[in-house]
């Protein structure tokens, strides 16, 4: 019988909860690396027993963790980031020039076609791969090299490149988001980029249309239709049909349009899922009560999905890595919470229920369907 | 022979016990021991010292004899207590954080 796999960061360690194809009675495994903070984990692909984690903290820096059997062992391999050439400046919050320093890994994106080739998105922004299964890593610098990286500022949370998206028809393109600086394209393989930010709109920048500056939280796709993207922007939900070179917002009948998370249905690509935050200021949902919102026609009607989640006193945030989808037949939905709680609907968000009600703080959500 | 007393975290990280011990050629110093003890535990590199500049990490700090060293270039000699195994030089985690 086929299972789902998912793979939890939090921020004193990493936790792998698995269940079968019913995903009603789950088994919790963890902590793994303890008292250190896990920003994301994910696995290959092609093979999904290859995981790679991120692991750090403030004191020690990174540590980049490797499993090759489904996350019951894992290995430290390479953790050594360093920028290509002379890193340059971005600018500082106070608009000053800053050098580029390496802090972190936010996200790593294993690549279609090899578990040995993943990407990772690093504060401050910047994109690197690794083809030796993580052991060596080196920078994508186009990225940062294509013109617009001194303007790059970063958002509250540090400058980081946090969302990595391959399209999955066409190995050699990839998106990119970056707080605060925005969502980027390459068609190459990561050689070459350019901003895909025409259509945003961002009120907190000097030019609310400017090509850079656009605090991007996150954009994901449905594999069958990879030049529709959705993007869950600091305010406002996003949508383009043409790879990021037109965006429109379908935010719609949404409470408040400011969140992280955003995910999209396994078979149907129309369907949208995203959790709504009151505001910049005021991280936690709307009236106290957490709703997944979902949308059946691709954006602009959204519906609240309430079943099994707390609908009062609830102040907890759910952050744009903390939500993924599974691939059975009924869609599994699956989201955790800056409180500890992650929750898993087996019926496509019509009814949830918590796996676990009390880890640390949730930094990171992936599934894995198991065959 | 040198010891090092590591905090808990590196401990899990690396697999090595509360102290570790070696033999080191004079002159002892900050530099010599973590070149050591990356040598034995290369998991520990980029940990304690910065990748490429090889500084200390900000909050990470070196005791020893009851004096913060932290702020001690490295290739200054230690205390011949450290020198000589009588005392051990501590890396530290130093408080911040929940």
């Amino acid at each position: 019988m086929s299972g789902v796999r998912v793979l939890v960061g939090t921020r004193k360690g990493a936790f792998v909860l698995t269940a079968d194809g019913k995903r009603d009675r789950w088994t919790v495994n963890g902590p793994f690396f303890a008292g250190w903070e896990i920003y994301h984990l994910k696995g290959s692909p092609v093979d999904p027993d290859r995981i790679y984690a991120s692991q750090s903290n403030g004191w020690f820096g990174q540590q980049v963790q490797r499993s090759s059997d489904g996350g019951k062992t894992w290995e430290p391999v390479g953790k050594e980031f360093a920028y290509d050439g002379v890193p340059g400046t971005h600018q500082w919050y106070d608009g000053t020039p800053h050098p580029w320093e390496f802090k972190r890994v936010w996200h790593f994106e294993p690549a279609a076609g090899d578990p040995d080739h993943v990407y990772a998105g690093v504060e401050d922004a910047a994109l690197f791969e690794s083809k030796d299964g993580g052991l060596t890593w080196s920078e994508l610098s186009g990225l940062r090299g294509h013109g617009t990286g001194p303007q790059w500022t970063p958002g509250a949370g540090g400058m980081c490149l946090h969302t990595i998206v391959q399209d999955p028809t066409n190995p050699r393109r990839l998106f990119v988001a970056i707080s605060a600086a925005g969502a980027f394209r390459s068609d190459d393989g990561g050689r070459s980029w350019k901003p895909i930010t025409k259509g945003l709109r961002s009120k907190h920048i000097p030019d609310p249309t400017a090509e850079v500056g656009h605090c991007v939280h996150r954009i994901a796709l449905h594999r069958s239709r990879p030049n529709v993207l959705f993007m869950q922007k600091h305010w406002d939900v996003m949508r383009t049909d043409d790879a990021g070179d037109h965006w429109r917002e379908i935010s719609g009948n949404l409470p408040t349009d400011f969140g992280f998370a955003i995910d999209v249905h396994a078979h149907e690509p129309e369907t949208v899922y995203v959790v709504p935050i009151t505001s910049d200021q005021e991280h936690f949902p709307p009236e106290g009560k957490l709703r997944v919102f979902r949308s059946r026609s691709g954006g602009n009607e959204w519906e609240p999905l309430t079943k099994g989640l707390p609908q009062r006193d609830c102040y907890v945030n759910v952050l744009r890595d903390a939500m993924a989808v599974d691939t059975l037949d009924a869609c599994g939905v699956y989201f955790g919470t800056t409180g500890g709680q992650v929750y898993a609907s087996a019926d496509a968000g019509d009814s949830w229920a918590p796996i676990v009600r009390d880890l640390p703080a949730v930094l990171s959500v992936e599934v894995q369907t198991l065959p | 022979m040198i010891r090092v007393e590591l905090p808990a975290a590196l401990r899990a990280l690396s697999g090595a016990g509360r102290e570790v011990a070696f033999e080191l050629e004079p002159p002892v110093t900050p530099r010599a021991i973590l070149d050591a003890l990356e040598a034995r535990y290369p998991v520990l590199r980029g940990a304690i010292r910065e990748f490429g500049t090889e500084r200390r990490r900000p909050l990470v700090r070196f005791y020893a004899c009851r004096r913060d060293l932290s702020h001690e270039p490295l290739d200054a000699p230690l205390p011949d207590a450290v020198a000589r195994g009588e005392e051990p030089f501590l890396v530290i985690g130093a408080i911040a954080g929940g």
